[in-house]
C-alpha cells in the first residue's frame, strides 16, 4: 500500500530555515539524505520531491478566453507544502513509523503558523488511492 | 505469434531451469540469480535479431556460467585488493565447460520453495519470485507495481540477504516441511494474482500481465504436483476469477459488480477449465480454502444470469469456509450469501457481531456490505449514509466512484 508523507511549513518557514546556523543546516541536510537513502535501500521508496519556497508561487485559473489569470498567494494561507515522500509499505503502521522518523529531522525550533515554537514537525500521512480488487 | 513474443515465452519457461543448473554448479544463489538475469537480458536482445540458438537452454546456461566465472574473478581481485584474502582461497572458481547441463523439472519447485520462504517479507518474496522463477526483468516488475526499478532491485537484494542469513538452501524441503512451505508458495502466487487483478485506470495492461504470470507459475506447480488439491484449487480459483476480466470494468476503468456484468464477455474456455479443475480438486478428500473459494467462483461463473445464481449452494460453501477460516472477510461474504437466500434482515443480523472485530475497524467493506443490504431492505436513508462513509474509507478510486454513485442514485 502506498502512502504520501507530507511535510508542511508555515508561510515564512523557508526564510526561517535559510537562517538556521550552518551546523544545524548541515545536520538537517545530512539527515534528509540519509533518511531518503534508507527508504530506498529498504525497497520502500517510490519517490519524493522538495518544493521551492512559496514566495514565487502563483494561484492560477482560466479566464473567459481559457488563458491563465494569475494571482499571488493569498495572505490568509498559513501553511504550505514543503515536500513529500511516497512510500510503498506492508502496513499502515509502517507508514506511521516512517513518518515519525521523518519528524525527527534535526533543526532549530521554528515558529509555527500559530506563533508557537515547533521542535518536531508534524508529518501528514495520507494513503494513495489505487485500483480495486472485488466488490 | 511474433518472434519477439515466442522468445519471451521461451525465456520465461527456461529461466528457472537455467537458474537451477547454475545454482547447482556454483552453490551461490544470489550471484547465480544475477548471472541468469544477465543471460536472459542478453538473449532477449540477441535472439529476435540473430535467431534462436539450436539449444537455447544450453546457450543460456553457458552465458550465465561465463558471467559467474567473471563475477568470481572480479570478486577475487577485489579481495586481493582489500588484502583480506586467505592463502589458497581463490581455488573456488570452477572452469566453465561446455558439458550439456542437466535439466531437472523439480528446479522450478525448489526455487519457489526458496523464493517464497516465510522468512522473507511478502514484498521481497514476490519480487524475487517474479524474477528468479518467472524470468521477468527488474524493470518489468517495477512497471507492474508502479514503483521505481531501484526499489524492486532493493527488494530483490534484501530477499537474497534473508535467504543467505536464514540458511535456506537450494534443495527440496523434507516431507514434513513440504506442506507448510507449499502454503507459503501458494500464498505468494495468490498475492501476485490479486495484484494483477487489481485494476487502476491507465495501467490495466501491465497489471494484467501479473495475473497471467501468476496463472502460468501456478500451472507449472500444478503440473509438478498434480495430486495436490490446494494447488489445483488455487489454479481453478485464478482461472474462474480471471475469466470475468473483460466484463468487470467499463470503458473508462469503472467498476462493474458481478450482478451487472455482461456475462457473454466471460471467457467460457477458462470457466470450463476452472470448473473441471475445481471439481477434481474437491473430490480429492481434504478440502482447503482455495478449493472452496474456487467452488464458489465456479457457482457464480456457471449461472447464465445473476438471477440464476445458486445462492443456497454458495451459502453452504461459505458455511464450510467459515469453519476453516476466521477471516472476517469470509464472515462478510457469508452474510451476503445469507441475505441472498434468507432476505436482507437475516444478512444484517450476521453483520452485527462483525462490528466488534478489530480487524475490520476502519475498513470500508463492512460499511459497503451493510449499505447494500440496507438498500435491499428498503432503508434508503441509512444505506446512503453508509455508502458515503464507505466511499471515504476505500483506498480504491474505481470503488470510491462506484460507492459515491450508489449513494447519489439512491438520493435522487
Amino acid at each position: 500500500m502506498k502512502y504520501m508523507l507530507i511535510m508542511n511549513t508555515p508561510r515564512d518557514g523557508y526564510t526561517q530555515y535559510m537562517n538556521w546556523p550552518k551546523k544545524i543546516l548541515e545536520a538537517n541536510v545530512a539527515f534528509m539524505q540519509a533518511f531518503t537513502k534508507k527508504l530506498r535501500d529498504a525497497g520502500e521508496l517510490v519517490g519524493g520531491e522538495g518544493l521551492a519556497s512559496p514566495e514565487q508561487a502563483k494561484l492560477v485559473r482560466a479566464g473567459k478566453d481559457g488563458k491563465p489569470i494569475t494571482d499571488g498567494v493569498f495572505p490568509e494561507f498559513k501553511e504550505f507544502l514543503a515536500g513529500y515522500w511516497v512510500v510503498d509499505v506492508e502496513s499502515p503502521e509502517r507508514a506511521l513509523q516512517i513518518a515519525a522518523e521523518a519528524s525527527t529531522a534535526p533543526g532549530q525550533e521554528i515558529t509555527g503558523a500559530d506563533g508557537k515554537p515547533i521542535t518536531h514537525l508534524w508529518i501528514e500521512v495520507r494513503q494513495i488511492l489505487g485500483g480495486h480488487k472485488e466488490l | 505469434m511474433s518472434l519477439d513474443l515466442r522468445v519471451e515465452h521461451l525465456l520465461r519457461d527456461l529461466a528457472p531451469q537455467v537458474l537451477g543448473a547454475t545454482v547447482r554448479r556454483f552453490r551461490d544463489f544470489a550471484a547465480s540469480e544475477d548471472a541468469v538475469q544477465e543471460a536472459l537480458i542478453a538473449a532477449a536482445a540477441q535472439w529476435p535479431r540473430d535467431g534462436v540458438p539450436e539449444n537455447p537452454h544450453g546457450w543460456l546456461v553457458r552465458v550465465a556460467q561465463r558471467r559467474m566465472a567473471d563475477h568470481a574473478r572480479s570478486e577475487i581481485s577485489r579481495q586481493i585488493r582489500e588484502s583480506v584474502i586467505a592463502e589458497g582461497a581463490p581455488g573456488a572458481v570452477e572452469p566453465v565447460t561446455d558439458d550439456e547441463p542437466e535439466i531437472d523439472p523439480d528446479d522450478t519447485l525448489v526455487l519457489l520453495f526458496m523464493c517464497c520462504h516465510p522468512a522473507l517479507t511478502p514484498a521481497s518474496a514476490i519480487a524475487l519470485t517474479l524474477r528468479a522463477v518467472g524470468g521477468l526483468t527488474t524493470a518489468e516488475i517495477a512497471k507492474s507495481f508502479l514503483v521505481p526499478e531501484s526499489t524492486i532491485g532493493q527488494r530483490i537484494s534484501r530477499a537474497k540477504q534473508s535467504i543467505k542469513s536464514s540458511g535456506i538452501g537450494f534443495h527440496m524441503p523434507d516431507a514434513d516441511e513440504r506442506a507448510q512451505r507449499l502454503g507459503s508458495v501458494l500464498h505468494v502466487l495468490y498475492l501476485v494474482f490479486n495484484e494483477g487483478y487489481t485494476t487502476s485506470a491507465g495501467t490495466a495492461l501491465h497489471r494484467t500481465d501479473l495475473s497471467n504470470e501468476a496463472i502460468r507459475l501456478t500451472r507449472a506447480v500444478h503440473s509438478l504436483l498434480p495430486d495436490s488439491g490446494d494447488v489445483a484449487g488455487l489454479l481453478a480459483l485464478m482461472l474462474l476469477t480471471d475469466a470475468r476480466r473483460a466484463a468487470r470494468t467499463g470503458p473508462s476503468g469503472e467498476l462493474i459488480p458481478l450482478d451487472e456484468q455482461d456475462r457473454t464477455r466471460w471467457d467460457r474456455q477458462a470457466i470450463a477449465d476452472g470448473v473441471a479443475l475445481a471439481g477434481a480438486a474437491l473430490s480429492r478428500g481434504a478440502v482447503g480454502e482455495y478449493q472452496l473459494l474456487a467452488a464458489i467462483a465456479a457457482v457464480h461463473d456457471e449461472a447464465e444470469c445473476a438471477e440464476d445464481t445458486d445462492w443456497p449452494q454458495i451459502l453452504a460453501l461459505y458455511g464450510m469456509l467459515m469453519r476453516l477460516s476466521d477471516n472476517p472477510m469470509v464472515g462478510l461474504n457469508h452474510a451476503i450469501a445469507t441475505a441472498m437466500v434468507n432476505g436482507p434482515e437475516a444478512g444484517l443480523a450476521l453483520l452485527a457481531p462483525l462490528d466488534n472485530d478489530a480487524r475490520l475497524r476502519g475498513n470500508h467493506r463492512l460499511d459497503a456490505v451493510r449499505a447494500h443490504l440496507l438498500e435491499r431492505a428498503g432503508e434508503h436513508e441509512a444505506a446512503i449514509e453508509l455508502y458515503r462513509k464507505a466511499a471515504t474509507r476505500t483506498a480504491s478510486v474505481p470503488e470510491r466512484d462506484y460507492l459515491m454513485l450508489k449513494a447519489a442514485r439512491l438520493n435522487s
